[in-house]
């Protein structure tokens, strides 16, 4: 499954650790979120970085107090129709203010790139090659959006505003 | 009539086609014993038992490209040969609405 | 009317050139229909019995005579020459074909019509009072706030996936005409005691399986938190909403499970965090959307002109106007209601060519506006009384000028089993033979107010819970039967009609309902009392005894 990071396709740098493996003594891994949970200080003790598989029927409040140690945090879709992981993302960037790497995993598809962008995620693991190889040119599909989000767009309203501001200063 | 689209347990008990609709312009289309498809029920492959029917919609299932929502539906059969739909929701979707449309087709 | 800029146009064309690759990608097989049908769902594509129907969405249903002509030209170069109007201010295409999708959206995105999110576990069209703007009594024009919620629902990022489809319809009158409390949120446009705009906003109403009537969440959200409340009601959905049994996931499910109490617990904390982001409403961005709706330079017209007082000579005409023509906020002018139910026909359905001369009736005498209801009707929103006869006669000869707005035979009827592939039977058939029974004028009127609603199965397309009679098809035994329910309503006193007792046989319906309208006409303790308002003093027994007494 190829991964898709700041809009290229990109080695997944993480080892995904099984529930129940042994971890590498160093080296960036992937844990579960019970795995993360049982032990979270001993875990961002490790030498190497860490990132979360969080589900999406888990709010996301448990995984603030380690949010600003944490590499990586991957949002689950498990089918593209399960649109949960687009509000835990939002809360993530935009509420608690993580600022690591926020991966779309599951049922991830070109189709959806634009909403993911928009809800903050940087990363995918694209389901199908070429949807990965399509991501620049998918991303690049719209240029007006009617709604703030955390990719930081104006949103129609407000930049009709702007716009109008930048005509009467030019006046 | 029940809507087939959600046919979970496969079990016929008579004479039975499959049916879907063409992708392209979503037409209603009946499977035929040729693996392919036609839009005239007269050329539909006739199944009498669960195992066939089974067969035929797998076959009509793989055909993703081709056509959509496929399902098996009842048919009679007339005693001069004829296939003719076996409830009203086929023979609507066979013959047309039972009522007038505002513009002739 | 709303005036696109070239953000809109820009977004329209975009959405359009996606769903262009999406169909291709389809039919080469790039895509499965699995993945395809949601992206096609989003773009108001189903698939019903006989071919693809296409939904085209109508914002608070109001149409430009330009957009009119557009859906005609649609219906006559991609379909079969006619439309059907929904009771969501949507109009459907019955026989378009995928492959020629993209070429008709782009049509119609040409004069500002999409149809996004027409479908899907999305944010729909969003619904407001077909009268909005010139209704006498109405405390602000809805459709500035009903564009704006149309702007922040349109792809939304974070709640195009919700668990189930989520509708909102806002009303700013009294008299609710947009049904408000059968929807997921309904909007109640008021004014606080310092004057300023808010809403009052409603929760967790629906139709379908398990209906509810909305309830009150919060009795004043100021117009600038408008987008926040709403942004903070969807979110708890989006997490908490059922996404394991599709007849559980609807909002109401969730309202209902929780308690409007705790829900609106949760939904105000999470909106005490959203508050004061980029979605608080500057009062400049409001203007800026009103300022680019267009409002006509109406006449100073006396009360009674000249050519109406001639006219009321016509005992034909002055049926008309007084079934058809309504107050309008200036005076001289009128609204006209435009049936779209004539005695044997499908309700709501028009054709290309009533389309376009509807449209250059609405040129010649409605300022180029037309409206749409959700009684699957039309209207002409500003028409000069003086030129109301002359209107008449032009509607008589297209057809459109029949005279049975809110009677018995302006029935709202679901597809049905002609076109649709979830219903159990048929509806527009029982709604031509209902017509045909009530097809004479004098008995219409005598019965008055009157609203029959049907639906061909339990997902209430058709409104039939709030129906003054409704009538649902169900199958029994590869049979259609019909159950019937009286004393529903959709307005401002919302609910549901109890059900008379068991389902009658299709050949059976419409005497039954003549049943039922014979009885209340006995019933009634004066010519004044309504058909619900009789059902509300008397129960269902007298009419439960008329109906099954001779069964």
């Amino acid at each position: 499954m190829p991964l898709v990071k700041n809009g290229h396709i990109a080695t997944d740098i993480f080892f995904h650790a099984a529930d129940g493996t042994e971890l590498p003594g160093d080296g960036p891994v992937l844990v579960s979120a019970a795995r993360f949970l049982g032990d979270p200080e001993g875990l961002l003790k490790r030498a190497g970085k860490v990132g979360v598989i969080w589900p999406n029927s888990r709010d996301v409040d448990d995984l603030v107090p380690y949010l600003d140690r944490l590499a990586m945090v991957a949002l689950v879709f498990p089918t593209f129709r399960d649109g949960r992981a687009y509000s835990q993302a939002r809360l993530l960037r935009e509420r608690y203010g993580y600022d690591g790497e926020l991966r779309a995993t599951g049922q991830v598809l070109r189709d959806q790139f634009v909403f993911m962008l928009r809800a903050g995620f940087d990363a995918f693991d694209v389901r199908k090659q070429a949807d990965a190889e399509a991501f620049g040119e998918t991303a690049r599909r719209y240029t007006v959006f009617y709604q703030p989000a955390g990719d930081g767009r104006l949103s129609a309203l407000n930049r009709r505003i702007q716009e109008r501001h930048s005509e009467s200063a030019g006046q | 009539m029940t809507s087939p689209l959600e046919q979970k347990k496969i079990r016929i008990t008579g004479p039975s086609v499959v049916t879907a609709n063409r992708t392209w312009d979503g037409a209603v289309i009946y499977r035929t014993a040729q693996q392919g498809w036609s839009i005239d029920l007269s050329d539909a492959a006739i199944v009498r038992n669960s195992d066939d029917a089974r067969a035929l919609l797998a076959e009509s299932v793989a055909d993703d490209v081709g056509a959509i929502g496929a399902y098996i539906a009842p048919v009679e059969i007339t005693d001069g040969g004829k296939i003719e739909p076996g409830n009203l929701r086929e023979q609507i979707r066979s013959e047309g609405t039972t009522i007038g449309i505002p513009v002739p087709a | 009317m709303y005036a696109y800029d070239e953000l809109d146009r820009t977004l329209v064309n975009e959405r359009v050139s996606e769903f262009r690759d999406q169909v291709k990608r389809r039919l080469s097989g790039e895509l499965t229909e699995d993945e395809f049908k949601i992206l096609r769902l989003q773009n108001g594509v189903y698939l019903q019995l006989h071919a693809y129907m296409f939904r085209v969405a109508i914002p608070y249903g109001a149409l430009s005579s330009k957009q009119l002509r557009a859906l005609a030209r649609v219906a006559r170069r991609y379909d079969r020459g006619y439309g059907h109007f929904t009771t969501r201010q949507n109009i459907q295409f019955n026989w378009i074909k995928l492959a020629e999708l993209p070429d008709a959206l782009e049509d119609l995105a040409e004069v500002g019509i999409h149809a996004m999110q027409t479908s899907g576990n999305n944010m729909r069209n969003v619904t407001s009072d077909q009268w909005a703007g010139v209704a006498p009594g109405e405390i602000e024009d809805p459709r500035i706030w009903s564009e704006i919620l149309r702007q922040h629902t349109t792809l939304h990022p974070e709640f195009s996936f919700l668990p189930r489809k989520f509708k909102i319809a806002i009303t700013a009158s009294e008299h609710d005409r947009a049904a408000i409390k059968i929807h997921d949120i309904g909007l109640k446009l008021i004014k606080n005691a310092d004057g300023e705009t808010g809403f009052e906003v409603l929760v967790g109403g629906g139709l379908g399986r398990t209906p509810f009537i909305a309830k009150t969440i919060k009795p004043f959200v100021h117009g600038r938190d408008l987008l926040s409340y709403v942004e903070a009601i969807l979110r708890v959905y989006n997490q908490y909403g059922r996404r394991d049994n599709i007849y559980k996931a609807r909002i109401k499910i969730l309202v209902h499970e929780l308690g409007i109490e705790k829900f609106a617990k949760e939904v105000e904390e999470e909106w005490q965090l959203l508050r004061d982001s980029a979605l608080t409403l500057d009062p400049a961005v409001v203007e800026d959307i009103r300022s680019r709706f267009s409002y006509p330079a109406y006449e100073k017209l006396p009360h009674m002109p000249d050519e109406l007082k001639r006219a009321a000579h016509d005992p034909l005409f002055e049926r008309w106007r007084r079934n058809s023509a309504f107050p309008h906020k200036v005076q001289g002018y009128s609204i006209v209601t435009i049936s779209l139910k004539p005695v044997g026909a499908p309700p709501g359905d028009a054709t290309a060519d009533q389309m376009d001369a509807l449209a250059d009736l609405a040129d010649r005498y409605s300022f180029g506006e037309i409206r749409v209801g959700h009684e699957q009707n039309l209207a002409l929103p500003h028409v000069a009384k003086r030129d109301l006869p002359a209107l008449w006669k032009a509607l008589d000869r297209i057809g459109l000028a029949t005279p049975n707005v809110n009677l018995v035979s302006d029935i709202i009827a679901c597809p049905g089993l002609d076109y649709c592939s979830l219903a159990n039977a048929r509806s527009i058939p029982i709604a031509q033979e209902l017509t045909r029974r009530f097809a004479n004028h004098d008995t219409a009127n005598l019965i008055g107010r009157l609203h029959i609603n049907i639906s061909g199965c339990i997902n209430a397309c058709g409104h039939h819970h709030v129906g003054h009679i409704g009538i649902l098809g169900v199958e029994k035994n590869g049979e259609e039967f019909y159950q019937i329910t009286i004393g529903g309503r959709a307005d401002e006193n919302a609910q549901m009609g109890t059900l008379i007792g068991p389902a009658v046989p299709y050949a059976e319906v419409a005497d039954v309902i003549e049943d039922i309208v014979e009885a209340y006409l006995a019933l009634r303790d004066s010519e004044g009392e309504l058909f619900v308002d009789t059902v509300k003093r008397l129960g269902v027994e007298p009419f439960k005894e008329r109906v099954y007494a001779t069964r």
